[in-house]
């Protein structure tokens, strides 16, 4: 038996880890991975809290959540492509302008 | 038996995570969210979310990982620099995700008798229950998602694409 607030607070480990990763990074793909790694995080969240109430409807949160996911990183990463196209540099500190 | 599993596998999350976050080479913050990812799968398992965890493993440590390095070797994407944004984004970025974790957890534990034990294999979710859930009573949501698939996909080649 393990409970329940174990796999509630490895999330928040994660979610937390996640959120320094986003600030502290500098290379606009492993920006992009931290966000990945937060919505792992709330993921396992919602798995948790499906365990404990015993309703799948976490289940299915966490199923539309990979979904959106999926279709965001396709998006993000074609837009990253197109930057590195325009300015050659992934570096987010050098992409500051909208208008080249 | 699950309480070792549990620490196996949430030792090998964390550890992932904090190598993601000292990383400077984009592809070792890559290989090492594919670590994190794929221990989450089997904390999903333990959880009783079968089909969650095949499709962890498929979706995310397969298809989305596979695109992250893809366009890491594609853009050549060597280690990052240090700049003068990197000394603020330590100095705010450090406390403020501790403080965040130090909310987290204290509401966690506060809460931690009425949550209750997770036990392994008392609640599990079945393929079966989670399709007639999501055929039965989610089907527009369902369909609204693969429009939006079809919408990224789009998107993403008239990004990705060369103009001319």
């Amino acid at each position: 038996m393990v409970p329940i607030y174990y796999y509630l607070i490895l999330s928040a480990i994660l979610f937390s880890i996640g959120v320094g990763a986003f600030l502290i990074k500098r290379n606009i793909i492993s920006v992009f991975m931290s966000i990945e790694l937060m919505l792992n995080a709330v993921n396992l969240t919602f798995v948790a809290f499906a365990h404990h109430w015993h309703q799948v409807s976490g289940q299915i949160f966490v199923f539309f959540v990979m979904v959106v996911a999926a279709a965001e990183a396709a998006v993000g990463l074609a837009i990253i492509i197109a930057i590195f196209r325009t300015r050659a540099t992934l570096d987010v500190d050098r992409i500051d302008l909208m208008k080249l | 038996m699950h309480l070792v599993l549990f620490f196996i596998f949430g030792g090998l999350c964390v550890a992932g995570a904090l190598n993601l976050l000292f990383q400077r080479h984009p592809i070792n913050a890559a290989l090492s969210l594919i670590v994190v990812m794929s221990s989450l799968a089997v904390l999903y398992l333990l959880l009783g979310a079968e089909f969650l965890a095949a499709a962890q493993v498929i979706v995310y440590s397969g298809a989305i990982m596979v695109l992250f390095t893809f366009v890491i070797m594609l853009l050549n994407a060597g280690r990052e620099d240090r700049t003068h944004g990197s000394k603020a984004a330590y100095l705010v970025g450090i406390p403020g995700a501790a403080a965040l974790f130090a909310t987290l957890v204290y509401i966690f534990l506060s809460y931690r008798t009425p949550l209750g034990d997770a036990g392994l294999g008392n609640y599990l979710v079945t393929t079966t229950d989670l399709s007639k859930v999501l055929f039965r009573d989610l089907l527009l949501p369902f369909e609204v998602t693969s429009v939006l698939i079809l919408v990224a996909v789009l998107g993403a080649v008239v990004l990705a694409r060369k103009e001319h």
